[in-house]
């Protein structure tokens, strides 16, 4: 880290103190496989899915401390538990939100049961703890925790990168994908088990609240820019790194304002700023071809 | 506790019970936490039933979400809490009205729910903003987020009220408008419906009864009485006017039950209410499998075969 800051003498004092060389490690890593990830849930209309899973991560990791146990074991087995129990009950269960939302409202209620058992039985323990896995403390990570973060992200990452191509054949059209031979019940599996270890990994940085801005809001505006699949997903990471970045030097320079926030801020803002372009560039082409914008799709 | 109720037997149960009910009653706190729990019950059950008739859960869980900014930006300012989840609850309601017409012509539906997921997260965000430049009230996020009725006041449960009767009397004058459209918008607009404007007037009522939801349930878990006794009701019976009052009956019994069990007990009111409404949820889903089941098995006897 320290090499790539001397490369940048005037960006290098971002990265003297340890906690932001850790946060900016574990965070580029981080959003890396958010941007991947964000992409094809986006393709595949599966955003409420990773909102389900970002609330059974709150309640995974409080539940671990409310047991004595290390609460990124919860977060890892507590979201792929569910994300294979969604997949089990198949495509119909899947696609009804409604079963999806009242699964994670009564989730996020033992959440809380959670939350009162560990703040009442442990001594130690104050509302911090919750706020952190709602929220996210990303300048809080250990040098170990951040290599640690930065490594599973990497390897979720990389499981992507190798499912990418038929995972793109099979949300783009799944019957003719089906009938090619890709295996697409495995891969729905495999991409959902990557979503979950995503949000168990993001959770750590953002927050598990704050998850869906960091895969919805990159992979949304990439998609309104282009249609092609691999620009799309290649503008999404790049967003989603320029939202990370930009998030934590901006939350550096300004101490008051939340890491958290600040990321989520920019992927927003980015949102709505390719979503002007889109339109505008929507119209143009309109009114080049003589029509009316809205016939125009 | 309640199971101790139970375990005394059962010679001395009504005596006891009216014993501990008129104990439940002699608190003020929770005279008014029935009364403010009895009206949002009722508004978010019939908001809900529309709600989940529309396929418009994603929206309501935002809509709810943006109660907790809501609530920190009004401490911020040092305003009353009510005035910043009406406020924002509206605000964001509009925005959702609005938002889609503009990006459901680039990408459709997948486009939809990237916005609503973006609002959603920059929201929550902005209330985790509000909280760190007001420093020092980190225990109360918990219950911004996840409830409390021990605070409810009078001039509160008053406003609750109010707000609810408006919401119900809207919700009676576009009730069958708004049914039609819901099942079948094309052939609604047709008939000359304005499916556009009722959506949006539908938000709006939505986003209110989830500020004032907000106030018993807490931001995070107000979706619970949204969606839950509106599915549950829908589960047991497919005949609108059936299901609607069912479904406010539900919602009326979880948080009755709730408020109870939260009383006996040390644990929070948000998990009893996400409790007994899951629980009645999966009931009412197995109840129904098991219903189907039988239907099929009766019909196979008899040599119908509902599959040809």
């Amino acid at each position: 880290m320290s090499q790539i800051g001397a490369a940048l003498p005037g960006l290098g004092w971002l990265l003297d103190s340890p906690f932001m060389r850790n946060a900016f490690l574990a965070g580029t890593l981080i959003a890396l496989a958010c941007g991947l990830v964000g992409y094809f849930l986006v393709l595949r209309a599966q955003v409420f899915t990773s909102d389900a899973l970002s609330h059974v991560a709150f309640t995974a990791a409080l539940g671990a401390l409310a047991f004595g146990l290390d609460p990124r074991l919860g977060l890892f087995a507590g979201t792929i538990l569910v994300a294979l129990a969604m997949a089990a009950l198949g495509r119909r269960a899947s696609a009804d939100d409604v079963v999806i939302g009242s699964t994670f409202a009564w989730v996020l209620g033992l959440g809380v049961l959670f939350l009162t058992l560990y703040t009442t039985q442990r001594s130690t323990a104050n509302g911090v703890a919750s706020v952190n896995y709602l929220f996210g403390s990303i300048f809080g990570l250990s040098t170990t925790q951040a290599a640690s973060a930065a490594l599973v992200a990497a390897a979720i990452s990389a499981g992507v990168v190798v499912i990418a191509r038929p995972l793109l054949f099979a949300s783009l059209d799944e019957a003719v994908a089906a009938a090619a031979g890709v295996p697409v019940r495995l891969l729905g599996v495999v991409f959902l088990v990557l979503v979950a270890a995503t949000t168990a990994e993001a959770t750590q940085a953002v927050g598990a609240l704050l998850v869906l801005g960091l895969v919805a809001a990159p992979a949304g505006a990439a998609q309104q820019l282009t249609a092609r699949p691999y620009r799309a997903l290649g503008l999404s990471v790049t967003f989603s790194l320029g939202a990370m970045w930009l998030g934590l030097t901006a939350s550096y320079l300004a101490p008051r304002m939340p890491p958290s926030f600040a990321i989520i801020a920019v992927a927003s803002l980015t949102y709505l700023l390719a979503t002007i372009w889109a339109s505008a560039t929507r119209g143009r082409l309109a009114r080049r071809s003589g029509r009316h914008p809205a016939t125009v799709s | 506790m309640l199971w101790l109720l139970v375990a005394a037997g059962p010679a001395s149960w009504p005596g006891r019970l009216l014993g501990e009910a008129r104990g439940l009653f002699s608190y003020r706190f929770m005279v008014n936490a029935y009364e403010a729990g009895t009206i949002v019950a009722v508004m978010a059950a019939l908001v809900g039933w529309f709600m989940v008739l529309r396929r418009q859960t994603f929206a309501g869980h935002t809509l709810s979400v943006v109660a907790f900014p809501g609530a920190a930006a009004a401490i911020l300012l040092g305003v009353s809490a009510g005035l910043g989840y009406y406020g924002f609850c509206l605000a964001a309601a509009l925005v959702i009205a609005v938002a889609p017409r503009g990006s459901a012509a680039a990408g459709g539906f997948s486009q939809e729910s990237a916005v609503i997921g973006t609002v959603q997260a920059f929201a929550l965000a902005s209330g985790f903003l509000f909280v760190a430049l007001y420093h020092g009230f980190l225990e109360s996020v918990n219950s911004l987020l996840f409830g409390t009725f021990l605070g409810i006041t009078n001039g509160q449960v008053i406003v609750l009220l109010v707000v609810a009767l408006g919401v119900v009397a809207v919700l009676a004058l576009v009730g069958r408008p708004l049914l039609f459209a819901s099942i079948d918008p094309a052939v609604a607009a047709v008939h000359g419906v304005p499916v556009r404007l009722l959506g949006g007037v539908f938000l709006v009522l939505l986003g209110l009864t989830a500020a004032a939801t907000t106030q018993v349930t807490g931001a995070l878990l107000v979706f619970a009485l949204l969606v839950m006794p509106a599915a549950t009701a829908q589960r047991l019976t497919a005949r609108p006017a059936v299901s609607l009052i069912l479904s406010v009956g539900i919602a009326l019994g979880v948080i009755w039950v709730a408020l109870a069990i939260a009383y006996y007990t040390p644990y929070p009111l948000g998990f009893w209410v996400t409790s007994v409404a899951f629980g009645l949820y999966v009931a009412a889903t197995l109840s129904t499998a098991a219903r189907h089941r039988d239907a099929r098995r009766a019909a196979h006897l008899t040599g119908l075969d509902q599959a040809a």
